[in-house]
C-alpha cells in the first residue's frame, strides 16, 4: 500500500515536472481546454438563470375567464356551478367587476384615469387553476371554457412561460450537443499533446519496457499529465465563467435598477463547479490513456 | 531453467534468422553464444527475453512457455532477467544513480532499500563515486558497466548480455568479462553473446556456435 502510494506520488511529481518543462505549451493547452469548456458551461449558467427568471415571473399557470359585459348574476352563478363540478378544475376565484375596478384604482399612476370613467369598463372575471398544468390540458380546458355562452374572452396566462420553457429545453439540448462535440475535441487535443510527450520520452519507454515495466507503470505519468492538464483547464473554464457572470451581473444590475425588477445572476453552484473540473480532468485522462495505449500497441512485439 | 526446442524465427520479408534451434541450460550455467555477425545471436537472446516471439517452436524459461505468454505477463518474465545491451540503452537525462534505480522503481521497491541496492550495484561495477553524474560524462567502458549495474540491481537469476564488449578496447573488455565471471560464481545463470570467440573463451563457458541461424556444435 505504501509502495503503491509512493509510486503514484512519484508519477504525479514526474508529471508536474514535465508540465513545467514546457511551460508555454502547457499553458497554451490549458487555455485551449479552458476556453473550449467555458463555452458550454457559460451557456449553461445563462440558461439556468433564464430558467430561474421564468419560474419567478410565471408562477403557477392560470386561466382567466372574462365574461361578457351583459352577463347577469344568474349566468355568473351558473358558471360557478359549472366550474365547481368540472373535473379539470382544482380551484377558482371569482373577481366581480366592482372589485376589479377598485384594484385598478389602487394601482399606481392610473387612478386619475380610472376616476374619470363614467362607467366601469371591466367585466366580471374568474381566475381558474387547473388540476393538470401540462400545456395540452390547459389548452383543452381553455378551449372548453371558451365555448360557454357567456364567456367573452379566455386567456391562458402562462402560455408564454411554457413556450419559454420549451425554448429552454431546446437550449439545453444545444448545450449538450456543444458539450459533447467540445469534449471530443478536448480528448483529441490531449491525445495529441501526450503523443508529442511520448515521442520525447520514447527511449525511456522502450528501456522501461525492456526491463520489465508493465503498461500500467508506463502509462501512469502520462495519465497524470493528461488529468492535471484537464483539471487546470477545468479551473480556467470555471474562472472564465465566474468572471463573465460577475461582469454581466454588474451590467444587469444597472438594467434592473432602471426597470425596478430584482434580478441577480447566479454563479455556477458548488456541485456544478466540481463536476466541471472533474469532468475536464477525466477528459484529459481519457485522451492520455488512448494516446499511450495506442503507442504501446504499436511497439508491441509480434 | 531455459530450454529451447525447434525454435525458428523468420522476419517479415522471409529472412530466416534462426532455424531449428534446440538446447537446454541448467541453472548456474555460463553459456557463450558466438558466431559471425548476422548469425542470429541477438535474435536468440531477444527470443529468450521475450523481446521478440519465435515463429515456431517453444522457449521455456523457469517452466513458463514464453512464446505463448499473455502480453500482460511479459513484464513479469522480463524481471527475471538482467539485460545488458551493446548500445547500453542508458537514459541520458537521468543521473547514474537514477539509471540504476529504474528497475527498482518498476518493481515498486521500497525507497530506502532501493538506495542501498543501487549503491551496492554501483560499487560492484566500480562506479560508486559517479552516482551523481550524468551518463554522458562517462567513458564507453563506464557506460557499459553502468548498464551492467542496472541489469543486476534487481538481483536477477539470469543475466543476458548481447555484445557487451562490442565497442570497447581489450582492457575494458576483459574487465567486463571478469564481472560476468564473478556473477556466475555466485550462482547467476549467464548468457553472453559475442562475435569475439577468443574473448569468450576466457570465461570457460559452454560454447554455442551459431552459423547462419543454425546451431553448429
Amino acid at each position: 500500500m505504501k509502495n503503491w502510494l509512493s509510486q503514484h506520488a512519484q508519477s504525479l511529481l514526474l508529471a508536474l515536472k514535465r508540465l513545467r518543462q514546457n511551460p508555454f505549451a502547457s499553458l497554451l493547452n490549458i487555455s485551449v481546454i479552458g476556453i473550449a469548456l467555458s463555452l458550454p458551461s457559460g451557456l449553461y449558467v445563462l440558461l439556468n438563470n433564464l430558467e430561474n427568471l421564468s419560474r419567478q415571473v410565471s408562477g403557477e399557470p392560470q386561466i382567466s375567464l372574462f365574461l361578457s359585459m351583459q352577463a347577469t348574476s344568474a349566468e355568473v352563478a351558473q358558471i360557478q356551478v359549472q366550474l365547481k363540478s368540472h373535473p379539470g378544475v382544482r380551484n377558482f376565484q371569482f373577481v366581480p367587476r366592482d372589485q376589479a375596478l377598485r384594484e385598478l384604482q389602487k394601482a399606481a399612476g392610473i387612478s386619475d384615469v380610472v376616476q374619470s370613467l363614467t362607467q366601469n369598463p371591466l367585466p366580471d372575471a374568474f381566475i381558474i387553476h387547473a388540476k393538470n398544468s401540462s400545456a395540452e390540458a390547459l389548452q383543452a380546458l381553455r378551449d372548453e371554457i371558451s365555448s360557454w355562452p357567456s364567456a367573452a374572452h379566455v386567456q391562458l396566462d402562462s402560455l408564454w412561460a411554457q413556450r419559454l420553457d420549451a425554448l429552454l429545453r431546446v437550449g439545453k439540448l444545444i448545450i449538450l450537443l456543444l458539450a459533447i462535440l467540445l469534449s471530443v475535441a478536448l480528448v483529441a487535443v490531449t491525445f495529441n499533446t501526450i503523443r508529442l510527450q511520448i515521442l520525447t520520452q520514447r527511449e525511456e519507454i522502450e528501456v522501461a519496457k525492456l526491463i520489465g515495466a508493465t503498461h500500467r507503470f508506463i502509462r501512469r505519468p502520462f495519465l497524470y499529465i493528461g488529468a492535471l492538464q484537464g483539471l487546470a483547464g477545468g479551473v480556467v473554464a470555471w474562472a472564465i465563467v465566474a468572471v463573465s457572470v460577475h461582469v454581466l451581473d454588474k451590467g444587469i444590475a444597472e438594467l434592473t435598477r432602471l426597470y425596478t425588477i430584482n434580478l441577480q445572476l447566479n454563479q455556477l453552484n458548488h456541485s456544478d463547479s466540481l463536476s466541471l473540473m472533474l469532468f475536464s480532468a477525466w477528459l484529459g485522462w481519457l485522451g492520455a490513456w488512448m494516446s499511450v495505449s495506442r503507442y504501446l500497441h504499436q511497439i508491441e512485439p509480434r | 531453467m531455459i530450454s529451447l526446442s525447434q525454435v525458428c524465427k523468420r522476419y517479415p520479408g522471409g529472412y530466416d534468422a534462426l532455424k531449428n534451434i534446440s538446447f537446454t541450460m541448467q541453472p548456474g550455467e555460463l553459456v557463450a553464444v558466438t558466431g559471425h555477425s548476422g548469425a542470429g545471436k541477438s535474435t536468440l537472446l531477444k527470443l529468450i527475453a521475450a523481446i521478440e516471439r519465435p515463429t515456431r517452436g517453444s522457449i521455456i524459461v523457469n517452466g513458463q512457455n514464453t512464446s505463448s505468454l499473455r502480453p500482460a505477463a511479459v513484464p513479469y518474465l522480463r524481471r527475471k532477467f538482467g539485460l545488458v545491451f551493446q548500445d547500453h540503452k542508458l537514459l541520458f537525462e537521468r543521473t547514474v544513480f537514477e539509471n540504476v534505480l529504474l528497475p527498482l522503481q518498476i518493481t515498486g521497491f521500497e525507497r530506502k532499500e532501493s538506495a542501498k541496492r543501487v549503491r551496492a550495484a554501483l560499487d560492484k561495477v566500480g562506479l560508486l563515486d559517479k552516482e551523481k553524474t550524468l551518463p554522458i560524462t562517462l567513458s564507453g567502458g563506464e557506460q557499459q558497466r553502468l548498464c551492467i549495474a542496472r541489469a543486476i540491481v534487481n538481483r536477477p537469476a539470469i543475466l543476458l548480455a548481447d555484445e557487451p564488449t562490442g565497442n570497447l578496447d581489450a582492457a575494458y573488455a576483459s574487465d567486463i568479462m571478469e564481472l560476468f565471471k564473478s556473477f556466475n560464481q555466485v550462482g547467476v545463470t549467464v548468457i553472453v553473446a559475442s562475435h569475439d570467440e577468443a574473448m569468450l573463451m576466457r570465461l570457460n563457458p559452454r560454447l554455442l556456435k551459431l552459423n547462419r541461424g543454425e546451431l553448429a556444435s
